[in-house]
């Protein structure tokens, strides 16, 4: 009889957890049927089935978190005969039929919020009993609350988490708020009001930790240069109001990405990364961008980068981002990344150096556009640059190697025409 | 106070009522010349003769209906019956007949009847002398159940149970026969319905009764060295249930786990999670967690038998799985409900 086993959906994943059955006991199914969703690390996935048969048995509930390789499902013909349970005490993995199910938010609608939710579109607010009533008693929003406990259930530890925090903000501003000229005693936060509030780590925020952890044990070498962009600036102005009316609207960091697909094809020493034992160097220009989310960093992936176009580049820049935001990505569209660049400009951060992202050689750090005066023909004249910072994995590569690839990256910037030929 | 074993205090409360009142008669299987299968008994034909502690064949049916005939006619019977198991031949008494008769019969009579059992597993009795009936008796309106796990509680019980005007049956686990405590001398009794908090804490709750409460309270020892409080609700009482008892400790700690050592499905826990579904839904984090018997007929081999049955490791396991569905840290401080601790 055939078990539905969590698979292995990503190179980082460990264990999954099973979101939500879109199969009940009893269904049939066929090959290739979807039977629910898996939450893994960084996207919502799609579980299908590899056999036709009768879904027998779901052998966790939603919301459980499962290692890969163990059995979530049978599938069997339908005639299963009942044995008696393995002789152990019984836990009480009990899944109540869809019909049972009742809503924990269906008593009222949820308010809109502002904010955005993370994985908002369709997903129930979970919430236990006592964590919704401490959120109404205190006037919270549950919806503006980040639940922690199996499935991001609110659990009374967040609506706590929250009001400490909101508790905090308040006495920080009565802080502020009081008069300096009558030599008072400096404000303390009430006693009820802990020191440190702890955050529950959300899924993405545990994973971006261990991965830059893993990262911290390449050595990092550091490459920064000064890139004059006045005429890609020009350039992009003139690119954007010329083709406004067909929707394209490129940013600085899609020049960036292209330039840095065009100049890997002739560096591929920099579009490698390192395999323990050996090198690996790939045949395909995956440009990942880093994007930050409220709950966490999401690096989205534009493969195949030097083979698009630059109004292409935006666009899926562009969806890729809202994607991110809306927590829909796929897992295709955050794997594969061979180069990342990681743009604080928006920011106002001159420059700063990104930590790589592995296993990639490499990642770009792009600072903001700072205007500054310069020497030309014996004239004092101003100019606008960009500072990038190269962060390189030294097992893979040397400086030179980096520099040069930095150089010519330079040169393509203030060049623009050459990033789109 | 003195200390003495739970089979003593049983013993110590039957002879205190056959003393006290003439009309109370003790009829079961070997409780006479042998004092007992397991010595209950002892000395109490010597000292009250024939008339008063009478041996019964084994027929169980004849003897369970002779008692409620005796009851019936003003006598205050205490039935042995040598197994709880053995009361599955008595099935239609208890339930057809002693449950029923002061209802149905418009309350002319009551039936003042008490029958102890000692049942339960992990004595390599094999599957049919092992086991744990007690929600067969607790659906049945008309009968009180008890299921006492300390020997105070078990004289205090007793007591209660033999001068109850209801039938009431009383369950004896066979591993808590020797287990000792404190018992108050001389009139030491409790009120029947009314559960015991074993322990206190803030934390969560574990609601058990009978030989559960001893692991529940171990369980509770470890785990405060964790900084982890954990209230014992002992039920004492499965019919009269003390909702109120159980849903006032879960509106304190908001978790809750049920220990009982019958089968889970249909089993007290489930009575208990729909008790505090109804008394305490608003003040849960968690789901309510049940730790129970595997549902097998009672392996005989010891390994196995052991493995069966729940214990410590089973409930520990449970507590930290709810403890982290709920997010709980022992150090925590919390706006909402300023730790006690």
């Amino acid at each position: 009889m055939p078990e539905v086993v969590m698979p292995r959906l990503s190179d980082t994943m460990e264990e999954g957890v099973l979101s939500r059955w879109l199969k009940k006991e009893g269904d049939a199914v066929r090959q290739g049927d979807v039977l629910g969703e898996i939450d893994t690390d960084k996207a919502t996935m799609e579980l299908e089935s590899f056999d036709d048969g009768i879904l027998e048995k779901l052998l966790v509930q939603e919301g459980t978190t499962v290692a890969i390789g163990q059995p979530l499902a049978v599938i069997g013909d339908g005639h299963s005969t009942a044995r008696p349970e393995p002789a152990a005490p019984a836990p009480d993995s009990i899944i109540p039929s869809a019909q049972e199910v009742t809503s924990p938010a269906a008593s009222k609608p949820v308010p809109a919020t502002t904010g955005v939710q993370p994985g908002a579109g369709s997903r129930r607010l979970l919430s236990s009993p006592l964590a919704r009533r401490e959120a109404a008693r205190h006037g919270l929003d549950p919806a503006t609350i980040t639940g922690t406990g199996p499935g991001g259930r609110i659990v009374r530890a967040d609506v706590s988490a929250a009001i400490a925090a909101a508790e905090v903000d308040r006495s920080r501003l009565a802080g502020q708020a009081q008069p300096t000229d009558q030599g008072t005693q400096p404000v303390r936060p009430p006693s009820s009001v802990p020191d440190s509030v702890e955050v529950p780590l959300t899924q993405v925020r545990r994973v971006t930790a261990r991965r830059l952890t893993e990262s911290a044990a390449a050595p990092h070498f550091y490459l920064t240069v000064v890139v004059g962009v006045d005429a890609m600036f020009q350039f992009r102005s003139e690119v954007n109001e010329r083709f406004a009316d067909q929707g394209i609207k490129v940013s600085v960091t899609d020049l960036v990405v292209r330039a840095c697909a065009v100049t890997l094809r002739s560096h591929p020493q920099v579009n490698s990364s390192w395999a323990g034992d050996r090198i690996l160097a790939h045949r395909r220009i995956n440009i990942g961008v880093a994007v930050a989310l409220n709950e966490g960093l999401i690096v989205p992936v534009v493969t195949g980068a030097d083979a698009k176009s630059l109004d292409q580049i935006a666009a899926e820049t562009r969806s890729l981002a809202e994607k991110a935001r809306a927590g829909t990505l796929t897992l295709q569209e955050f794997s594969g990344g061979t180069f990342t660049i990681s743009n604080l400009g928006m920011f106002g951060i001159d420059n700063f150096t990104a930590v790589i992202n592995p296993p990639e050689a490499a990642i770009l750090a792009v600072g903001a556009a700072t205007e500054e005066p310069f020497v030309e023909d014996g004239e004092l004249r101003s100019r606008r640059i960009l500072k990038i910072t190269m962060t390189s994995d030294h097992r893979v590569l040397d400086g030179a190697t980096a520099a040069a690839f930095l150089s010519d990256l330079k040169r393509r910037l203030e060049d623009p025409l050459r990033i789109v030929i | 106070m003195p200390v003495i074993t739970y089979r003593q205090a049983l013993n110590d409360a039957l002879r205190a009522e056959l003393t006290r009142d003439d009309n109370v008669i003790l009829l079961g299987e070997e409780i006479g010349i042998f004092e007992g299968s397991y010595k209950i008994t002892a000395g109490l034909l010597a000292e009250f003769g024939p008339e008063r502690v009478r041996d019964t064949p084994i027929a169980e049916e004849g003897f369970v209906g002779a008692a409620i005939g005796a009851a019936m006619l003003g006598m205050r019977p205490v039935v042995e019956i040598m197994t709880l198991n053995f009361s599955l031949i008595a099935m239609d008494q208890i339930i057809n007949h002693a449950a029923k008769i002061y209802g149905m019969f418009g309350g002319q009579t009551p039936v003042p009847l008490v029958i102890r059992m000692p049942g339960g597993g992990g004595q390599q009795l094999a599957a049919t002398h092992s086991q744990n009936l007690e929600v067969w008796f607790a659906h049945v309106p008309g009968l009180k159940v008890v299921a006492p796990s300390t020997p105070a509680d078990a004289k205090a019980l007793l007591l209660a149970a033999i001068r109850d005007n209801d039938p009431v049956i009383f369950l004896e686990n066979l591993s808590l026969y020797n287990t000792k405590g404190e018992v108050p001398d001389g009139e030491h009794v409790a009120e029947l319905g009314k559960a015991a908090v074993a322990r206190k804490g803030t934390d969560l709750t574990v609601i058990t009764y009978s030989r559960a409460t001893t692991v529940a309270l171990e369980v509770a020892r470890q785990l405060a060295e964790e900084g982890i409080s954990i209230e014992v609700v002992d039920l004492r009482s499965l019919r009269p249930l003390d909702r109120e008892t159980v849903c006032a400790s879960v509106r304190k700690t908001s978790r809750a786990v049920v220990l009982e050592d019958d089968w889970l499905s249909y089993g007290v826990g489930a009575e208990i999670s729909a008790t505090l579904m109804e008394g305490a839904f608003d003040y849960l984090d968690a789901p309510v967690r049940r730790v129970a018997a595997a549902e097998v007929p009672l392996p005989y081999a010891k390994p196995l038998e052991l493995a069966a049955l729940p214990d410590a490791n089973d409930l520990i396991k449970v507590i930290r799985e709810l403890l982290d569905a709920s997010r709980f840290s022992p150090a925590a401080t919390d706006p909402i409900a300023p730790a006690t601790r």
